[in-house]
């Protein structure tokens, strides 16, 4: 099993190097089945421990590597862990990267950088599973900062457009922010517990005082509001979808936006000792739903529809895990990685049909010239609205019960974000795939075409997954399901007020209820106009002025500062203290120039006081 | 009886090579024309050639008087008179501002730190010389040639040399420069 | 009745000032060099005075050479000054300043 963790980790190591030295020499196709290839096989892999596991007697595995770190009191092994979580997390993270390696070969053909698009997207799966594998914070971490820097890799992919280049730099910048917090998390841990490995801190958790406690927690929260885009880190992500469709259903839909989440759930223990802390927590996912789902109302862009979706989903996902909901939090990601990557991967076929068009108020009506990726993205639509049977409703669901047995205000929020999600996504649809043709223009008076079944496939793959996806942790079947799977590994949270079945049939109409509501709304006002002032406010659309309000706040003052740095302090305080120093050894130079005057009487003079200091001294010493 | 007679108290011999050593240096640093000082100069060698007598170092007064006095001042008159510099010098104007007022500090400070030391230290410290002993009248010549020829040989020789040095080197100082022509008057 | 030695070596150290004095105080040339020579001779008598109370020849022995030696330095500095005068008319240390910094 050992062997099997190892190569699941270290195959798409594998893939990149053999496409980094053998490259030159390979075609598009070999590159392409290399790279997927190593996905595919990471996937069987994980299949096959997570079977092993099972049959396991203990539940946690860890496989040591090597000895890496090894100074005074800190021991950091490079070593993996297999428990529950992370092979959850392998799962899925290795399945959807399959696919969308499968995807991205008939995507990015033809393009000139076909090959680096490969190199870092196999980069990119093993640093993703390396911090999902790692059995300490340190290894995590090394997977945090290489999933950031392959992300800025492939969102500025296209780095000779200006908007890339900047989108990659504020996508990098706006992590490295949040990576502080999780390095000061890293700090406090060790200066108390003494240790970085998971299962040591855990063990020790229970000495930590509250107010260490929820400074960890505040930390961690910083870190993972920078990786998974919420408030107040959250701007990077809309940016970020200047990246290859393929990257965005990758890594800002499915996997890197997710570490944020994986990394709150996997210090549960310390979670659960700081009670102000997930309130934090909780607060902050609820807004930062509700602020996303806002500003997905008022977006032209389809990408930048999905992607605030994104943050919004993200949002559910973080309030879960404030309020200790861990598995539903996990439930949550899993079936927002099906159906996330199924729209952005349906965009992207919409896209690469309409010539590399992504503004919906240039679509319209390709129903019928799309007859694979019409229907997929249609269940993706049902998914993301909570529509029942599909896997969305009893996730979204399974959150928002947990929600309401532990606070009610939250609870609302949620319930009105959901709306707003059914909302704007039936716009998306609509505009999209019903209407009017208002592309013909873009494609030349050519019919769109269906993308090739590279493409397709899986579309269909995870328009099933939606489907069935539910089955994971139906309400009725705890013990067998994922939240019983999952539950050793989280420490342990006061249960709310628990909802009797009664109640919990309530709160599911309710939740159908939202979704129909939203979905009827859309579709009415939407149905027969392609833009409008009332319903698409410009205050949503600058994602409330955010952007505008960090340049104010830190962009231009750190700007200022640095012109002043600039214009003052490196040439007088810098340079002005070398010259200065340069200056005043010549002027001190020119001044005793003076004493060599040329008079050999001056000099004469001169020896004759020193004799006589000479001697007034050793009359004085000896008298 | 003569003797006695003629025996000078030293004291009175004290005073006189006193007196010219003083008045003749005064009167070296003091008169504006060369010539001038330099007749102050042999006064003052002379006066010193007497304490040299009155201290017992006949052969040393003597070559004072015939090396010092006379060879070094007559060279002196000679530079003196070929250079024709016997005119008078402006001694009341000093043109390096504060030189003679730090010279007087420094010199009184020297000499009076000097005769200060001595007289702390008894004036006269050292061993008597067991090795080579003094002694008063002819013998004295026997003494210093004795230990100039075998103690201190080697600073004679060197002090040959460096005659014969400071001869040629002066020839060469002192010689006009020579004009081409000259040179292709081949014999 | 003897003069003490620490007379002659107070006159020797009065010579050597009004030397020193003289040295640091006129401007030609030659009478800088007659300066020299007293402060020599002050030396002189100060050797000898220890000579005659510390018994020792070696103390005539110094002297001795340094009378060849001030010969010497007085031949090579009349020469100095006769070759550096030659081409001015004025025997004042004071214009030699060329090498002022």
């Amino acid at each position: 099993m050992a062997l099997a963790v190892t190569l699941i980790l270290l195959l798409p190591m594998g893939g990149f190097l053999v496409v980094l030295l053998n490259g030159r020499y390979m075609n598009e196709r070999q590159i392409g089945w290399v790279g997927t290839g190593a996905v595919v096989g990471s996937f069987a892999l994980s299949v096959v421990s997570f079977f092993l596991l099972l049959s396991h007697s203990s539940r946690e595995v860890t496989v040591n590597l090597f000895t890496w770190i090894d100074v005074g009191t800190l021991h950091v092994p490079a070593a993996l862990l297999l428990d529950p979580l992370s092979i959850t997390m392998c799962l899925f993270v290795t399945g959807i990267s399959a696919l969308i390696h499968l995807y991205s070969t008939a995507y990015m053909h033809g393009e000139k950088d076909f090959k680096k698009f490969f190199l870092y997207l196999n980069l990119f799966v093993f640093s993703m599973l390396l911090l999902v594998l790692g059995n300490n914070l340190v290894l995590t971490f090394v997977g945090w900062e290489g999933v950031g820097l392959c992300s800025y890799w492939l969102v500025s992919f296209y780095f000779d457009r200006d908007a890339a280049a900047s989108a990659g730099k504020k996508a990098f910048i706006y992590n490295r922010v949040g990576d502080v917090g999780m390095l000061i998390a890293m700090f406090l841990l060790f200066s108390h517990v003494h240790t970085l490995t998971y299962l040591s801190i855990f063990s020790k958790a229970g000495t930590l005082s509250p107010t260490i406690a929820t400074l960890v927690v505040l930390a961690l929260l910083l870190g993972a509001t920078g990786k998974s885009a919420q408030i107040p880190l959250f701007n990077w992500l809309p940016d970020a979808m200047e990246g290859p469709t393929p990257v965005s259903a990758l890594i800002h839909a499915a996997t890197m936006v997710t570490a944020g989440v994986y990394l709150l759930v996997r210090m549960s223990p310390v979670l659960a000792l700081s009670s102000s802390g997930r309130m934090t927590i909780a607060i902050i996912g609820g807004v930062t739903a509700f602020v996303a789902a806002t500003i997905a109302t008022s977006q032209k862009d389809i990408k930048k529809v999905l992607a605030f979706s994104t943050v919004s989903q993200i949002g559910y996902m973080v309030l879960a895990v404030g309020v200790g909901a861990y598995a539903a939090a996990i439930f949550l990601m899993i079936s927002h990685a099906f159906f996330k990557a199924l729209l952005f991967l349906g965009s992207g076929s919409v896209i690469h049909s309409l010539n590399g068009e992504q503004d919906m108020r240039k679509m319209g009506a390709l129903a019928k010239y799309l007859p694979l990726t019409f229907p997929t993205f249609l269940i993706g639509w049902l998914t993301i609205s909570g529509i029942p049977p599909f896997a969305g409703f009893w996730s979204k669901g399974d959150v928002l019960t947990n929600v309401f047995e532990h606070n009610k205000p939250l609870w609302v929020l949620g319930v009105v974000t959901a709306i707003l999600t059914a909302y704007y996504m039936t716009r998306l649809f609509v505009l999209t795939f019903r209407g009017n043709e208002r592309f013909r223009d873009e494609t030349q008076g050519h019919d769109p075409h269906e993308s090739p079944w590279a493409m397709t496939m899986p579309l269909v793959v995870l328009a099933s997954l939606s489907v069935i996806g539910g089955i994971l942790d139906l309400p009725w079947i705890h013990h067998d399901s994922l939240g019983g799977f999952l539950s050793p590994t989280f420490g342990f949270v006061a249960a709310g007020t628990h909802a009797g079945t009664l109640a919990q049939y309530g709160l599911a109409a309710v939740d159908v209820a939202a979704a129909v509501f939203g979905l009827m709304a859309g579709f009415t006002i939407w149905r027969n106009i392609t833009s409008s002032t009332k319903y698409e406010s410009p205050f949503l659309e600058h994602v409330w002025h955010w952007d505008d309000f960090y340049d104010a706040t830190i962009g231009r003052p750190l700007t200022q500062a640095a012109q002043f740095g600039e214009d003052f302090v490196e040439p007088k305080v810098i340079d002005g203290a070398i010259t200065g120093l340069a200056v005043s050894v010549r002027r001190s130079g020119e001044g005793l120039r003076k004493v060599q005057s040329g008079f050999v009487r001056h000099y004469a003079l001169a020896t004759v006081l020193g004799v006589a200091v000479i001697i007034v001294y050793l009359v004085a010493r000896v008298g | 009886m003569i003797a006695a007679a003629y025996a000078v108290p030293s004291i009175l011999v004290f005073v006189t090579s006193a007196l010219l050593i003083v008045v003749g240096a005064i009167g070296v640093i003091a008169v504006k024309n060369p010539v001038h000082a330099a007749l102050c100069l042999i006064m003052t060698l002379f006066g010193v050639a007497v304490a040299f007598v009155a201290q017992s170092a006949d052969f040393l007064a003597a070559v004072q008087i015939i090396v010092y006095a006379g060879a070094i001042v007559v060279l002196f008159l000679f530079v003196i008179m070929f250079l024709g510099v016997d005119r008078r010098e402006h001694v009341n104007f000093e043109p390096l501002v504060g030189q003679r007022a730090f010279a007087g500090v420094g010199v009184v400070l020297t000499i009076g730190g000097l005769v200060t030391l001595m007289a702390r230290s008894h004036w006269v410290t050292g061993a008597v010389s067991v090795t080579t002993p003094l002694s008063s009248g002819n013998a004295n010549v026997k003494e210093l040639g004795d230990a100039v020829f075998t103690t201190y040989l080697f600073a004679f020789e060197a002090t040959a040399a460096l005659l014969i040095i400071a001869v040629v080197g002066a020839v060469l100082l002192a010689r006009r420069e020579r004009s081409v022509q000259s040179e292709e008057v081949a014999p | 009745m003897n003069v003490p030695a620490a007379w002659y070596l107070v006159l020797a150290a009065v010579l050597f000032g009004i030397g020193a004095f003289g040295f640091l105080t006129r401007r030609s040339a030659l009478i800088m060099f007659m300066c020299v020579e007293l402060m020599l001779n002050a030396v002189n008598l100060t050797f000898v005075t220890f000579s005659r109370t510390l018994s020792d020849i070696s103390g005539q022995a110094i002297v001795f050479f340094v009378m060849v030696v001030a010969a010497a330095e007085v031949t090579v500095g009349l020469g100095i000054v006769v070759s550096v005068f030659r081409r001015r008319s004025s025997t004042s240390v004071d214009e030699l300043s060329e090498l002022k910094g």
